[in-house]
């Protein structure tokens, strides 16, 4: 499957189904991130339930230094 | 004591997180600083570096109130989805409405300024807007419902302190929400003197970050800060065209 993830494409491995699977693959699952997909923000409780297909758009955005 | 909304903050000293040339000479700056609300940018990850450290990650969040602004967003629209995703983070209620209307200046959009910072209230947020130093706008702002007004002292980054005092003064005085002066501060000075004009607060970066010692001057802002404030509350003397003597004019041992 292949999303588009921060603008960018990118094929996914095939037990990649939801937005929890795809923190996991990253590896980001411990992180500080909120993660919207296609322009919707998912909610932090539901990634399970949160299944992601084939030309979704996924963002995964961070707070960073700023003022 | 700081009250923005609900909350109270002990230190007046607002602190940006952004140019610092080291993680550790940041936490240390944050640390003397002793500011207690830090602003942070809200950008997309670079997934493919994923592991690189995130300074958010390496501070103690329970002890900070953190302050994301919608810097890179140029309509309301853009910035109330800045500050969604925010505080979708579920670790902040407060937004820097922070939308520029120039990119030379980096002066902010007024229009924009005051639509977003209707949508952000009318969704719960502590909204603290980034403004230009425009005495009826910070009075339009504070009818919609605003907890802070934050008018620059000069241009983003620009250090030049504050250009136009007498705007600023107008502001604090016919205010009852804070005012906390953003933007431009370049010195110890500079704060001191925001803080001198009755401000209730001063949020500033690069002052701090792209100073030579940027530890040293995280302290050096946090003693204007107090002493400005201390200042304010005392009350100045009056200014006059001569001089007056300190030393009673009675019972000189010369004549």
């Amino acid at each position: 499957m292949t999303i588009q993830l921060n603008g960018q494409p990118v094929e996914l491995p095939e037990d990649v189904k939801n937005i929890d699977d795809l923190l996991r693959h990253y590896q980001l699952e411990n992180r500080i991130v909120i993660v919207e997909l296609n322009h919707e923000i998912a909610d932090k409780s539901k990634y399970t339930q949160l299944p992601i297909a084939d030309g979704d758009k996924v963002e995964m955005i961070h707070f960073v230094g700023g003022g | 004591m700081l009250k923005i909304g609900d909350q109270r903050f002990k230190s007046r000293l607002l602190l940006g997180t952004g140019k610092y040339p080291s993680f550790e000479v940041q936490k240390e700056a944050v640390r003397v600083s002793e500011a207690e609300i830090l602003t942070f940018a809200v950008r997309r990850m670079n997934i493919f570096e994923a592991t690189q450290p995130n300074f958010l990650e390496l501070l103690d969040v329970s002890q900070y109130k953190l302050l994301p602004n919608t810097a890179g967003a140029k309509t309301a629209e853009e910035a109330v989805r800045i500050a969604r995703l925010a505080k979708a983070s579920g670790l902040c209620d407060m937004v820097k409405v922070e939308i520029i209307g120039c990119d030379k200046t980096l002066l902010p959009d007024p229009v924009e300024t005051l639509k977003a910072s209707e949508m952000l209230l009318a969704e719960g947020f502590i909204v603290l807007p980034y403004t230009s130093d425009d005495v009826v706008l910070a009075k339009r702002l504070e009818e919609l419902g605003v907890h802070a007004i934050m008018p620059g002292a000069s241009p983003i980054g620009s250090g030049k302190g504050i250009v136009n005092p007498l705007n600023l003064k107008f502001i604090i005085e016919q205010s009852s929400i804070p005012v906390i002066v953003d933007a431009g501060i370049g010195s110890p000075k500079d704060a001191a003197f925001a803080m001198e004009l009755g401000a209730d607060g001063v949020l500033l970066n690069t002052a701090v970050s792209g100073a030579k010692d940027p530890v040293k001057m995280a302290l050096a802002m946090k003693k204007a800060v107090e002493a400005g404030r201390l200042g304010f509350e005392a009350g100045r003397i009056s200014e006059k065209e001569y001089a007056v003597a300190s030393s009673p004019e009675e019972g000189m041992v010369t004549s």
